[in-house]
């Protein structure tokens, strides 16, 4: 029981941060090899605020404040230039922009980890089970941010417009929807959503280092990929079964060491079974 | 008077030259018909009016406007829709989100409720099939979609192209109907054909396309009429 709650609780981490890439990857048509850095710099931000001032509530703020314009400086100043190019040299860029990410946070904070305490929220019993608190916050807040991102694509103009780039870059140009201005928002809301996702990383495990994001991030993409890429319900489907398999390989001694093997033969079974991924549709490429 | 002009409009594609120095003009009010064999450029001409693929060379006027380097979803604010070729609605979307999204430009929700039913009251089965997801609509129920869909934004100039394609003859012919309705509602058209025949006889003008560059002009009548488009276009 716990153990399925656990996993709950991690896939909707992956879920949050799969969401990021399966945006991007929907209406910028790029793979943003960078996302998973934008956690590291969320869980700096945290680190950086709560030395300085000590408020949880100030420092998750900032995280989700400093993410969010770093992903749109790096849509416009790294991607933008881009649009239209090969989509190789687009994801070398976005391979150097991690790098760059990195190196960044290194020469500041060091490359040793660090502890980061957030909040410490303690544990409840119930019956003969233990649950961290912070699990359960993490499940019902990443519940309601999914809730909150799936009714305002599905019920509002701004929503609908991301929906239609997503389909036909083209025909939403006609529409008189500013394909820029949604782009980028997209990454807004993908880096949003990772510094909430650094947020719960942090109540999991209180520590950074340069490279935390590498993981998860990793992790988050074979979801997105699991789910279908460009498809949202896939990317929150797939990061929650990412996350209770992992967990539950985890709880199992026999499977305990073979977890991220066993994660990543998922990943190769799902997409020779069906390429597209879970939910994945077929593409078509227009002007 | 012109509402569109275009003049000397060149478009690359790579290193091949597409169009070579095309002009036309579409005066306001008219339905003016671009008519060429596969191939010859029309799409292309299309496209780069709206800047959905740039220009090489040329200038293009809306409203006495320079829109050379006007982006497409600026266009549409001032009164240019397109009816792309192959319809291109949103296939993932339902109908009346496609036909929402048409109005994309427009403010006032009760106006836009009130169109959305205005079309509904013309194209019933658009009202049958509002919540359904548009890939699942035959192809004449498409094109009557894309058109509807660009309708919405009550542009002063309709682009649109080969909305014949593909299609039955009823389709065909419910289309062309509603490109007339349309036009003497006071909307201006210019209309892309590979289907010479249909176009010419609802065009007050046409323009020949051959190969990147313009052959001939006049009245709809006068080329259909005309010996060497009987040959090429019309089927002898
Ligand atoms: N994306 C493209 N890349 C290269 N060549 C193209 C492209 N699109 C069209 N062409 C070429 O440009 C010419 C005109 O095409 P198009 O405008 O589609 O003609 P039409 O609409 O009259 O059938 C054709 O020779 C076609 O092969
Ligand atoms: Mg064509």
């Amino acid at each position: 029981m716990s153990t399925l709650i656990d996993g709950l609780s991690l896939g909707s981490i992956y879920a949050l941060i799969a969401l990021g890439y399966t945006m991007v990857y929907g209406i910028a048509k790029m793979l943003n090899f960078a996302h998973g850095d934008i956690i590291m710099v969320g869980t700096y931000a945290i680190l950086t605020t709560m030395a300085l001032c000590g408020f949880p509530a100030v420092a998750i703020v900032m995280a989700v404040i400093v993410c969010t314009i770093l992903g749109i400086v790096v849509e416009k100043v790294a991607y933008k230039p881009l649009r239209g190019a090969s989509p190789l040299a687009v994801l070398i860029t976005a391979i150097g922009v991690s790098y760059l990410l990195q190196s960044i946070a290194q020469l500041i904070y060091g490359a040793k980890p660090q502890p980061v305490t957030l909040i410490n929220f303690g544990h409840v019993t119930f019956g003969s089970t233990t649950l961290n608190i912070s699990t359960l916050v993490t499940l019902g807040v990443a519940a309601v941010i999914m809730a909150g991102l799936t009714v305002f694509i599905k019920k509002t103009k701004t929503g609908r417009a991301m929906l239609a780039v997503s389909e036909d870059r083209g025909a939403a140009e006609l529409m008189g929807i500013p394909v820029n201005k949604v782009i980028t928002l997209t990454f807004g809301i993908g880096s949003a959503l990772a510094a909430a996702a650094s947020v719960f990383y942090l109540l999991q495990i209180p520590a950074t280092s340069p490279t935390v994001g590498s993981l998860p991030g990793i992790k988050a993409f074979t979801a997105a990929v699991i789910g279908g890429i460009g498809s949202i319900p896939g990317a929150m489907i797939g990061g929650i079964l990412l996350g209770v398999i992992e967990k539950v390989c985890m709880s199992i001694p026999a499977l305990n060491p073979y977890t991220t093997a066993i994660e990543f033969s998922l990943l190769i079974v799902i997409l020779l079974v069906k390429p597209t991924g879970l939910l994945g549709k077929k593409r078509r490429e227009k002007v | 008077m012109a509402l569109l002009t275009v003049e000397d409009l060149q478009v690359r594609y790579g290193l091949i030259q597409a169009i070579r120095g095309v002009s036309f003009e579409v005066n306001e009010g008219e339905v003016v018909a671009l008519i060429g064999a596969n191939g010859a450029g029309k799409t292309t001409i299309m496209h780069s009016i709206c800047n959905l693929i740039p220009k090489a060379g040329g200038k293009v006027t809306f409203m006495d406007k320079d829109i050379t380097n006007t982006p497409a979803h600026k266009l549409t604010y001032m009164g240019v829709a397109q009816v792309p070729e192959g319809r291109r609605i949103f296939q993932e979307l339902t109908v009346a989100e496609n036909l929402r999204l048409g109005a994309y430009t427009r403010k006032s929700k009760a106006e836009i409720n009130a169109s959305m039913e205005e079309m509904y009251e013309r194209f019933p089965i658009l009202k049958e099939r509002s919540k359904q997801i548009a890939g699942t609509l035959s192809g004449g129920e498409q094109q009557m979609l894309a058109t509807t869909r660009a309708l919405m934004s009550r542009p002063k100039l309709l682009l649109m192209d080969e909305p014949s394609m593909g299609l039955s003859p009823l389709f065909v012919n419910i289309i062309f109907d509603m490109i007339k309705k349309v036009n003497e509602e006071g909307t201006t058209v210019l209309l892309v054909e590979q289907n010479a025949k249909k176009a010419l006889s609802i065009a007050n003008r046409a323009y020949v396309l051959e190969i990147g560059k313009m052959v001939k002009t006049g009245t709809g009548k006068e080329l259909l009429e005309d010996d060497s488009i009987r040959k090429a276009y019309l089927g002898g």
